[in-house]
């Protein structure tokens, strides 16, 4: 491509932004990759959704956040966690159920929060995180932190009648909120483009009286450049947007899952679209950082998911003294 | 001081002076003010049978209209829960929780528990219940016994404006999520209420009339059933001990089997249907707990298992009334092994 006349690519980060927003990433990509060949070992219970290949959308959305601002997940939640910045160690703890966990194992992989964080929790319900949100910003508004919220849903969830609640009351109220549609072609098997209606799920911000904006969901600058302006437009008081990112997922939509109704997308993605891959050849043909501090960061991180690995192996389980409490505060 | 107010008042009194206390409480609802975005007055309404109405002009922005949108606006009062925000959602009929349920049972009940002790989730929902206004079978029903099943939320059913007020300021300032469930045949009843703010804990039932020889169970608007039921019964010469339960999560069960130790006998009224409902619940502890205490069978006042009917002619037969509770008493009073 003859784009050398262009500017970099890089929207404003200085190298340490880069390095971070390479760094979430990189540690999401490794995390559910050490997931996935965990799982197969047969030590991790229940369901795992993973999110790899998404990463450019958590990372890209969550680099604008901070801890006023609270964002909602869905099953498929460990990026979002780790992008909120969520401990890697204590989220495989849970995806374990060992007691070191983020939620003392009581919640497990579809049910990681930390409130301290921002984090409200991935969620098991599809549509369960948007009415949430709205909450969370309305909080925000009246508290007059300047803190928004931001709800992260899939493409199966943009048609729970919940998350056109939320998008409605979000225009009403005027509330700080950011909606990210992460469309990644399939809600369990079924296509998005047959269960979606509407061309694109942004098209459906119209509606609603808010900016629908679609995002190459692959492209982590593009992702930081959408969800820069939304994050700002919703501070100032302009009220929310929704943003869909356009990608694939790597892994089926739990673990175990054949695949047998997918094409061959995922194969292209890894080979053309990786944002990761992408992401390094952007930043280091700008000059703006080296592959030697790339691969620094790929080796820090693998080291941090090792460690996570053999903490959460080596942690306790759980009790029947821990059956019973924080049901309640007081009853 | 205490003078005579309805139980609608005392509700809305307990929210004022709770709002007047703590920043962090609103209010938000379908019509809670009330002429929203239209071109006459705001606080047109105070919510649907008006037990909101006032609060609009003396807490400016803090209380909100909503859309007809119970998922969005019930999980926004449970999301601002979680940031520090000490939210009363008015869900106007307790029949609506069918649009909204999810965001009650599986998000604000299980936040605490599922995120290992660190979420405190503070919501209020406020919801009217019973059968009694000719409003059929959608905008009728007992539904606390729902609730009542969903570890991590707490149910309250007040029966009297003074229990009204103290109630809902204890479920205001509660850190757990709280139904509060108000009969809507209760809220023109009247009764002594102090002028001053007053908290009842959660879980402790009051014994409303002392009797040996029949324990009564009810609660909400059945307390009145039962009570004027014992009045009936004590000039036969048969004393009940009326326990109105207040709350039904948690659930006062030393209040029951005190009583039911001491008097042998029990009937539960509860105008909820019958199946897994607060009567079957109650009767089973008590069954398993002070069977050696039982000397009769224990008899249960329900509803029918059917829908609410519109027709005054059979709502007024489906509505547990004081006759059939004393022949419920009578029945175990009388009871021959």
């Amino acid at each position: 491509m003859s784009d050398t006349l262009a500017p970099p690519p890089t929207k404003g980060l200085d190298a340490d932004g880069l390095l971070a927003a390479y760094t979430t990433m990189r540690t999401i990509r490794a995390f559910e990759e050490r997931v996935h060949e965990e799982f197969a070992s047969g030590d991790i219970p229940g369901f795992v959704h993973l999110y790899a290949g998404e990463e450019a959308s958590a990372a890209g959305v969550c680099a604008h956040l901070d801890v006023r601002d609270s964002i909602a997940s869905t099953h498929r939640g460990h990026g979002h966690c780790i992008a909120k910045g969520v401990d890697p160690v204590a989220m495989m703890a849970e995806i374990y159920g060992k007691l070191e966990g983020s939620c003392r194992g009581k919640g497990g992989s579809m049910h990681i929060a930390d409130l301290s964080k921002g984090m409200l929790g991935a969620n098991g319900i599809v549509g369960g995180g948007p009415p949430l949100i709205c909450g969370t910003a309305l909080a925000a508004k009246l508290q007059g932190t300047g803190g928004i919220g931001v709800a992260f849903f899939g493409d199966g969830a943009s048609n729970q009648g919940t998350t056109l609640e939320a998008l409605n009351l979000a225009t009403v109220w005027n509330l700080p909120a950011v909606f990210v549609a992460e469309n990644n072609g399939y809600a369990e098997t079924t296509s998005s483009t047959w269960s979606v209606a509407s061309d694109n799920i942004a098209d459906r911000a119209a509606a609603f009286g808010m900016p629908g904006v679609i995002v190459d969901g692959f492209d982590f600058f593009a992702v930081y450049e959408a969800a820069g302006e939304a994050v700002a437009r919703a501070r100032e008081g302009g009220g929310p947007t929704l943003i869909e990112m356009k990608f694939t997922r790597y892994y089926g939509h739990f673990e175990g899952d054949q695949q047998t109704y997918r094409g061959d997308e995922v194969a292209q993605a890894r080979a053309s679209l990786d944002c990761l891959l992408r992401f390094r050849d952007q930043v280091t043909s700008a000059g703006q950082l080296t592959a030697a501090q790339l691969d620094q960061v790929d080796a820090e991180v693998a080291a941090l998911i090792d460690e996570a690995v053999a903490k959460a192996k080596g942690g306790t389980a759980p009790t029947e003294a821990d059956l019973l409490t924080d049901v309640y505060i007081s009853y | 001081m205490a003078r005579e107010i309805s139980y609608r008042e005392a509700i809305n009194e307990a929210i004022a002076s709770e709002m007047e206390r703590d920043d962090s409480v609103i209010v938000m609802g379908e019509d809670n003010a009330g002429g929203e975005g239209s071109p006459g007055d705001m606080d047109a309404w105070g919510g649907v049978l008006g037990v909101t109405k006032g609060l609009y002009g003396k807490y400016p922005g803090r209380v909100l209209d909503t859309p007809i949108s119970e998922s969005a606006f019930i999980g926004a009062a449970i999301g601002a829960a979680t940031r520090g925000m000490r939210p009363v959602a008015e869900l106007m009929f307790i029949d609506f929780m069918g649009v909204c349920f999810d965001q009650i049972f599986n998000q604000a009940a299980k936040f605490r528990y599922m995120f290992g002790g660190k979420a405190t989730t503070p919501v209020v929902i406020r919801t009217m219940y019973g059968a009694g206004l000719r409003a059929a079978a959608q905008h009728s029903q007992c539904l606390y016994p729902i609730f009542t099943h969903i570890p991590g939320l707490k149910v309250v059913t007040p029966a009297t404006p003074y229990d009204a007020k103290g109630l809902l300021i204890q479920a205001i300032r509660d850190d757990d999520p709280v139904i509060f469930c108000e009969h809507k045949a209760l809220y023109d009843l009247t009764g002594p209420v102090p002028t001053e703010s007053y908290a009842i804990p959660f879980g402790e039932a009051e014994v409303v009339r002392d009797g040996d020889d029949v324990t009564v169970v009810a609660l909400g608007r059945m307390v009145h059933m039962a009570t004027e039921a014992a009045g009936q019964l004590a000039q036969a010469g048969i004393e009940c001990e009326v326990v109105d339960l207040r709350t039904t999560s948690p659930l006062d069960t030393d209040t029951i089997l005190e009583s039911v130790e001491r008097t042998g006998r029990l009937v539960v009224v509860d105008e909820a249907t019958p199946r897994c409902n607060i009567a079957t619940d109650v009767s089973a502890y008590v069954a398993q707990h002070a069977f050696g205490s039982l000397r009769a069978p224990i008899e249960q006042v329900t509803a029918p298992h059917t829908p609410v009917p519109f027709s005054n002619a059979l709502e007024d037969l489906y509505i547990p009334d004081a006759q059939r509770v004393v022949n419920a008493v009578k029945a175990v009073s009388d009871w021959k092994a």
